[in-house]
């Protein structure tokens, strides 16, 4: 059974310093939400808060629509996933698993009979006899998401549960753990600072900094269509140029910055005249043939052959360096550092945000 | 000395040490592991010549040699300083015959004073350690885990600091709080909590409130350090999967913490069962302690044979028990010395 998670305007102090700000939640039961933010944002705190293990200063936490206030963490319809597991070593992985069973006085036959099952969930059949420390990074994960999918939790929150492993095993954990939420059917509710992580596994995520939420939407959303200027620089590679704005035509604006007028969509709150930022993606440059009908001039200075693309850094004339990545497509062979390009984009693959933007 | 006793005082270490080189040495030889330096490989023969006759002149000389030569003396009659090495001079049972029988010869009647004492001590040794268990460990996990850095400074000097005063001052300084004029009497007896003085010495309360007091660090500070490497994430992976308080401690800290608790539960109950001033200060009237008994063999009755004896039986009795309860509880040595 999933649960819904409604944060209502909670905010969380300590002392004088605001961790988490007026967040304000709606996460529909079954769904695969992340929280995506840099490090201190307060990410953690939240999630913390969510499975009770500090209260909010304000505000209100309601799970399956019934209100939190006052149950502590072993009482709460949640199961957390600590950051370093956290999976007792002094226990197999099966009485690791049975634990949370145990404590609500189900027998024994019963729990390893629940723990073997859950172990062909997290496919690790018939390891349950092994020790702990026998176990690999991934297998280790793979305990620690039975061990809290044992107690039947309603919404299963996991604190960066992956930030300890290699590359490839974290890429195929990111699979492995949509594939068991999938199974299971419970709300996740997943913390990350891993922005792939986020895009690739979530049904909505939450973007937040310095304690506020600043964005919630699915990944595309988030991606193309960014609400502030964090949200725009935070997920995924992004060139921004500040300026003052020239002109708002309708859902276009132009904007007048150190490297000429520039036009991308239009957010809301422009007006002209106001200090703004354009924000282009590296892979919305094109490179265009010399003296074409230019957008921005410069001068590469170090190119990446990345086997599907190629990434470029490229000092633009007003001296700003510019991220640029061409897909094999376009990628017109060998780019000397030094070369002289222009680069052109389509406006609508641009977004101006007014200064400061914020919610 | 006999040529047995010398046998077994000097050369029964050396043979044993002769025994542990020669295993070490067959081990290096056949062992398939990668090859390590040797030991004088790995720190030059200045040190290790410093190592070997530093810590082997230490145990030798200062431990197993006195103590081996008490175990020779508990075997013998006591003798004035001519007759020893004489014809008189033979192996007996006779001291430890004294501890049972209260006589070197008969038999038939048992020695009531000093056995009574001695399980005395050993129970109340056990009484004394859990007691020390049951106040330290609140503590060392409050502080090990609960407490903010800073405080915990703090609690650690206002735990030390007491026990810069000696043993013998603190054990008078019980005797004050506890005697019937003494303070907690008087304040007792002015609030009206009671009305007649009463005798904590006599009832032996001053001395197991002494006792707990002098080896209460000793359970404290293995316990906290175990405690502190215990990841406090643990603590809430229990609370978060809905264990209550009482079970988190039992099935998750407390296994954790094992060596600490063997390890603090041993030096109580070792150094509680052989405390001396506490039980000369604060004792009642009736000596009730075993190592009083065993400090008067020697140097009230001047019979250095049966003293040893005492001690002996003291220390293998007490041995005995510490290894029993590992084996119950399932610790290792390694365990306790980490």
């Amino acid at each position: 059974m999933s649960a819904d998670v409604d944060l209502d305007n909670v905010s969380i102090r300590f002392g004088a310093f605001t961790a988490v700000r007026n967040a304000t939640l709606k996460i529909k039961g079954g769904e695969f939400f992340s929280i995506l933010g840099p490090s201190g944002c307060g990410k953690t705190t939240l999630l913390r808060t969510i499975s009770g293990f500090l209260d909010p200063s304000e505000g209100e936490i309601r799970i399956g629509g019934k209100p939190m206030s006052g149950i502590g963490p072993n009482k709460r319809p949640t199961a957390l996933i600590f950051q370093n597991l956290a999976l007792f070593p002094l226990m197999t992985v099966a009485e690791n698993i049975g634990y949370g069973l145990k404590v609500r006085g189900v027998g024994r036959a019963e729990r390893d009979a629940k723990a073997a099952e859950l172990l062909k969930l997290v496919a690790l059949p018939d390891q349950g006899h092994k020790r702990v420390s026998e176990l690999s990074g991934g297998q280790k994960q793979r305990v620690a998401i039975a061990r809290a999918l044992a107690v039947e939790p309603q919404v299963l929150l996991l604190d960066e549960p992956l930030s300890a492993l290699d590359l490839r095993l974290r890429q195929h954990m990111r699979n492995e753990l949509r594939a068991i939420q999938k199974r299971v059917g419970i709300t996740f509710i997943y913390i990350t600072h891993d922005q792939g992580e986020a895009l690739t596994m979530s049904d909505r995520v939450a973007v937040m900094n310095a304690g506020v939420i600043e964005q919630v939407g699915d990944g595309r959303a988030v991606y193309d269509d960014p609400k502030t200027g964090f949200v725009a620089s935070f997920v995924g590679e992004n060139n921004g140029f500040d300026g003052t704005i020239a002109a708002v035509e309708g859902a276009q604006a132009v904007i007048e910055t150190a490297f000429g007028r520039l036009a991308g969509r239009a957010s809301t709150g422009l007006q002209p005249g106001k200090a703004a930022t354009i924000y282009i993606r590296p892979e919305a440059f094109h490179v265009a043939g010399n003296g074409a009908g230019a957008a921005i001039a410069g001068t590469v200075t170090a190119q990446a052959f990345e086997g599907n693309a190629t990434q470029l850094h490229v000092r633009a004339d007003g001296g700003k360096s510019i991220i640029v990545l061409l897909s094999r497509r376009e990628d017109a062979g060998d780019f000397a550092t030094g070369r002289q390009l222009t680069l052109t984009y389509a406006p609508k693959d641009a977004v101006i945000l007014a200064a400061g933007a914020a919610r | 000395m006999k040529p047995l006793s010398a046998l077994m005082i000097f050369g029964l270490p050396i043979v044993v040490l002769i025994g542990f080189a020669l295993l070490a040495f067959i081990e290096r030889r056949q062992g398939d592991g990668p090859k390590t330096a040797g030991f004088v490989e790995r720190n030059g023969w200045p040190v290790s010549l410093y190592l070997i006759f530093g810590v082997g002149i230490w145990m030798l000389f200062l431990i197993v040699f006195p103590q081996l030569y008490m175990v020779d003396y508990s075997f013998h009659p006591k003798l004035p300083a001519s007759a020893r090495g004489g014809p008189r001079d033979i192996y007996t049972l006779e001291n430890y015959r004294y501890f049972l029988y209260g006589s070197t010869s008969s038999t038939a009647n048992w020695n009531v004073t000093h056995l009574n004492a001695f399980w005395l001590t050993i129970v109340m040794s056990i009484f004394i350690t859990i007691l020390n268990f049951a106040i330290c460990y609140p503590l060392a996990y409050f502080m090990a885990q609960v407490a903010g850095p800073a405080s915990v400074r703090i609690y650690m000097l206002l735990l030390i600091i007491p026990y810069w005063v000696n043993e013998l001052l603190r054990a008078f300084a019980f005797g004050i709080l506890f005697g019937t004029g003494g303070v907690i009497n008087t304040l007792a007896i002015k609030a009206g909590i009671w009305t007649v003085p009463i005798d904590f010495i006599g009832r032996d309360i001053a001395l197991y409130a002494g006792l707990t007091y002098a080896y209460l660090l000793l359970m404290m500070f293995p316990l906290y350090n175990a405690i502190e490497a215990l990841d406090h994430n643990q603590i809430e992976a229990a609370r978060d999967l809905g264990a209550p308080w009482w079970r988190i401690h039992l099935e998750v800290v407390m296994p954790y913490a094992k060596p600490g608790i063997a390890s603090g539960c041993t030096l109580v109950f070792m150094l509680a069962a052989g405390a001396l001033a506490a039980p000369l200060v604060l004792g009642g009237p009736k000596s009730l302690w075993f190592t009083p008994i065993v400090y008067d063999r020697f140097y009230q009755a001047f019979n250095w044979n049966q003293g040893s004896a005492y001690a002996i039986i003291l220390l293998l009795t007490c041995i005995a028990f510490v290894l029993l309860v590992m084996r119950l509880f399932k610790v290792s040595f390694s365990e306790i010395a980490r």
